[in-house]
């Protein structure tokens, strides 16, 4: 700025536009990158130590299996929050979509008709999310809200508001079999989230996400379908959910209509604890796998050594607001260093 | 050098600042009298804020004194800068649009009634009493954010002057004004000058400070270089005084010889009054859009790239129709903008500087539907080294950049991009002046490529100095068109303010 004269040469970058060379260690710039993982290790090494039985094999694949529901859910959430917007609608999608699949498989559709059934159930609902956000210009929170009741009742409406139950359930092994000793709802998790991973880091559509989330005008302008971008994340999340409601139904072996209740917060929390701002253009897919691992290890560490119920959601709030606040923490020194780094105050012309 | 027939109500003397490794103020010095109409000029980041902020009680100096009636004062904080009377205008509005101008007007100091509840009937009173000291006609019970964006200032300054400002500083106060706004601000200047109180005018607007200024102050790189008396100089002494070199190389480029038509616009009309507008930018041509703010310029450019809707008109590209209403597709058309405001229009603050640059064509390099991500950095780095951005920027989010640095980023955005027909709505707005050149060696790096240039901008000598043709604009249509190399500013005003004759030169349409 101010002290940049006019000889051609002299264009470059100049040194005050940015911070000085990293320095050996640069604690935000690995906290940023590694932070959440140091935080589920500790959780991990603490839990092992302390809760009896918590470090076995088959204790973590429970953990892996109980947290896979919620760890989809969040897969999916996390493409929407990284446009800046939020679905409430989630939970309700995973009951409308467990309910269909077991209906579909009760009206005779083999396996994989049964489980389509149910992630196209969660999939157009969610489209019909983002269509209401995208070109109606809705509000998300208050969309999701309106069709997470909306949901609920249809959910309620297809089961006549009782569970059905099919102890023959063609799908049953979605929820309760193995692949060689591995839960295959872990199984599912695991290909959701490098299916999204890929999605976001290595195509042109996921770097589409996080522009329209970082500054939704500039992304117009730079030629992104905006729209487009908006109304298929919510249709991301929907299908994910419907995932999640077909190796729920399995897992219980029926159609709850009360399945999923509140299970959207859980994903918003795993994802913000995995560091995606809910400003928006922000977070990594595998920061809200990590996310939902520490909520899995928290809760199921706490069972472990027998915290009553009531002081388990006491600790696990205070953990999501610690999470969050370190996380707000972490970006304090680049903001001083920003300032440093432009100082000349704004001056538009 | 400037007349002492009256004393100085306001004296600042060798004020320093040092934000970081950045000298923003050397022991500047400035003076104001009652009654007068002071412009401060200066090149982006000479330092001219700054000094308004430290006055204002926002930034504090570290060394120099301020003086009011001769007698030294500190000014640690905004309230002892209106404890001393002195109210200033950001460029950026500070109100609730929310509120009533009343509410608004009383912000902070509610009058209550006897029994603590708010007493609306006084808080109406005073809000016409402080409209009324400066001359605006604005019902205070009408809520803000319904009143034009210039109402809103008039609020804004009655807010800031108050009962009791002697000093009103206005910075950038017409930027976002339309032509009319802008006149009623400058008659409420004249009323406030006349009624005594002193004002410092900011403003890159040389017409403007011609119009409304008494004597001008001009600071280079946060040093002072001088004040003088309007009629003790002109524009372009101004100018010299502003960059410490003449304009002419600044501008210079080789003389260009623009081939086919590329961008053929035809019939344009927005939905808000501007049009009918018929243009054309041959291979290796560059127009600028000139004329004053709220002309259509920016309306136009915005329909041409699709950003906004266009009522009627046509589009082509080397002869090809563009479907309207589409940025992706006039951009698959090969077109391009880089839009009037950055930070809103164009950039992503918090992504990487590679990200902002790949962002439009990241379709260039996408094999069976996975990103070759070598390749787009190969591609971010041949753009970062062309516009001279360091590579160790290509990390850092674009928000860490000065605001040079990061138009060069959008700018690079779009070279990645190969378009045929670059738009760059004031691509030099808020950018110094070593970055200034490098945009211009980009435009005719273009030009001589053989790619159209559209440039939109407000800084006439830019306007002339880097294009070949000159399309003025005036409330909402192109009625003049002038040939670089022979218009001059006051030729380019004149088609502007409607006030041409063949004998000034150019063509009226």
């Amino acid at each position: 700025m101010t002290h940049q004269t006019l000889t051609p040469a002299e264009g470059k970058l100049s040194s005050a536009d940015h911070p000085p060379a990293p320095r050996s260690f640069d604690l935000a710039y690995w906290w940023e990158r590694v932070g959440i993982l140091v935080v589920l290790v500790a959780l991990v090494a603490l839990m092992a130590v302390i809760a009896p039985n918590f470090a076995t094999v088959d204790n973590l694949l429970n953990i892996a299996r109980s947290i896979s529901i919620n760890a989809i859910l969040a897969a999916g959430i996390t493409f929407v929050i990284l446009t800046a917007g939020i679905d409430l609608s989630v939970g309700s999608i995973l009951a409308v979509s467990g309910v269909a699949a077991v209906l579909a498989a009760l009206a005779g559709a083999p396996t994989p008709v049964a489980v389509l059934a149910g992630v196209l159930a969660g999939g157009v609902a969610g489209l019909l999310n983002g269509i209401l956000t995208a070109y109606l210009s809705l509000a998300a929170f208050i969309v999701t809200l309106g069709t997470m009741t909306f949901l609920r009742g249809l959910a309620y409406t297809m089961t006549d508001g009782q569970p059905i139950v099919s102890n023959t359930l063609n799908f049953r092994d979605i929820g309760n079999g193995y692949v060689t000793g591995v839960p295959v709802p872990v199984v599912v998790m695991a290909v959701v989230y490098l299916v999204a991973w890929f999605v976001l880091e290595r195509t042109r559509y996921g770097r589409h996400v996080y522009a329209v989330g970082g500054n939704a005008e500039a992304a117009r302008l730079a030629g992104i379908n905006v729209r487009r971008v908006t109304m298929s994340v919510y249709a991301v999340a929907g299908a994910c959910a419907g995932l999640a409601g077909v190796i729920f139904a399995a897992r219980v072996v029926s159609a709850q209509p009360t399945a999923g209740t509140g299970y959207e917060l859980d994903a918003i929390a795993a994802a913000v604890l995995g560091g995606t701002s809910l400003m928006g253009g922000r977070g990594r897919i595998l920061g809200t796998l990590i996310g939902s691992i520490i909520l899995g290890v928290l809760t199921t560490g706490l069972i472990l050594m027998n915290v009553p119920f009531f002081t388990q959601l006491l600790i696990k709030g205070v953990v999501i607001i610690l999470a969050v606040a370190i996380d707000s923490l972490k970006n304090r020194p680049l903001r001083r260093r920003t300032r440093i780094a432009d100082p000349a105050p704004a001056e538009a012309g | 050098m400037t007349r002492s027939d009256r004393q100085p109500l306001l004296r600042l003397e060798g004020i320093s600042k040092r934000f970081g490794a950045t000298q923003a103020l050397r022991g500047v010095d400035f003076e104001l009298r009652a009654g007068e109409v002071h412009a401060l000029m200066g090149e982006n980041g000479a330092g001219k804020s700054t000094l308004m902020k430290i006055l204002a009680g926002n930034v504090h100096r570290d060394a120099g004194r301020i003086l009011i009636d001769s007698e030294e004062v500190e000014i640690a904080s905004p309230a002892d800068a209106v404890r001393h009377g002195i109210a200033v205008i950001h460029q950026e509005l500070n109100t609730v649009p929310a509120m009533t101008v009343a509410e608004n007007l009383a912000l902070g100091r509610e009058p209550r009634t006897r029994y603590g509840a708010l007493d609306r009937r006084a808080m109406v009173e005073a809000a016409r009493h402080k409209l009324a000291r400066i001359g605006a006609r604005i019902d205070p019970r009408r809520e803000l954010g319904g009143l034009s964006v210039g109402m809103q200032q008039l609020v804004e300054i009655a807010r800031a002057v108050g009962e009791n400002a002697r000093i009103l500083v206005l910075d950038e106060p017409t930027a976002a004004l339309s032509r009319g706004e802008a006149q009623q601000l400058y008659r409420i200047i004249g009323e406030m000058r006349a009624a005594g109180v002193a004002l410092v005018y900011i403003s890159h607007r040389m017409e403007e400070v011609w119009q409304l200024a008494d004597r001008v102050t001009v600071f280079r790189d946060g040093g002072y270089v001088g004040t003088r008396d309007k009629g003790e100089i002109d524009s372009s002494d101004v100018v010299r005084m502003m960059v410490g070199r003449t304009l002419d190389d600044l501008y210079a480029h080789p003389v260009r010889r623009p081939g086919p038509v590329v961008l053929d616009v035809a019939g344009l009309t927005g939905r808000t009054g501007v049009g009918p507008v018929d243009l054309r930018v041959r291979s290796g041509e560059v127009v600028c859009l000139a004329g004053l703010i709220g002309a259509g310029r920016t309306e136009v450019a915005r329909m041409i790239f699709g950003a906004d809707p266009a009522a009627t008109g046509t589009v082509t590209v080397d002869g090809r129709p563009v479907r309207p209403g589409s940025p992706a597709r006039a951009i698959a058309a090969g077109l391009a903008m880089v839009p009037e405001s950055r930070k809103e229009q164009a950039l992503f603050p918090e992504h990487s500087v590679e990200d902002n640059i790949s962002v439009s064509s990241l379709g260039d390099h996408v094999t069976a539907g996975v990103l070759r991500r070598g390749r787009i950095r190969a591609a971010v780095r041949a753009q970062m080294r062309r516009l001279r951005l360091r590579q160790s920027a290509e990390h850092l989010p674009a928000r860490a950049l000065s605001g040079g640095n990061q138009q060069k980023a959008v700018l690079a955005r779009w070279l990645a991009r190969d378009a045929r027909v670059l738009i760059l709505d004031e691509p030099t707005r808020g950018v110094d002046i070593g970055a200034k050149k490098e945009i211009y060696d980009v435009v005719n790096e273009l030009a001589a490529d053989g790619r159209a240039v559209l440039v939109v901008s407000s800084d006439l000598p830019e306007a002339i100095g880097i294009s070949d043709r000159i399309l003025v604009m005036r409330a909402g249509r192109i009625v003049g068109e002038l040939a670089s190399v022979s218009a001059t500013e006051e030729a380019v005003m004149a088609h502007a303010t409607g006030t041409a004759s063949q004998a000034i030169g150019g063509v009226t349409r």
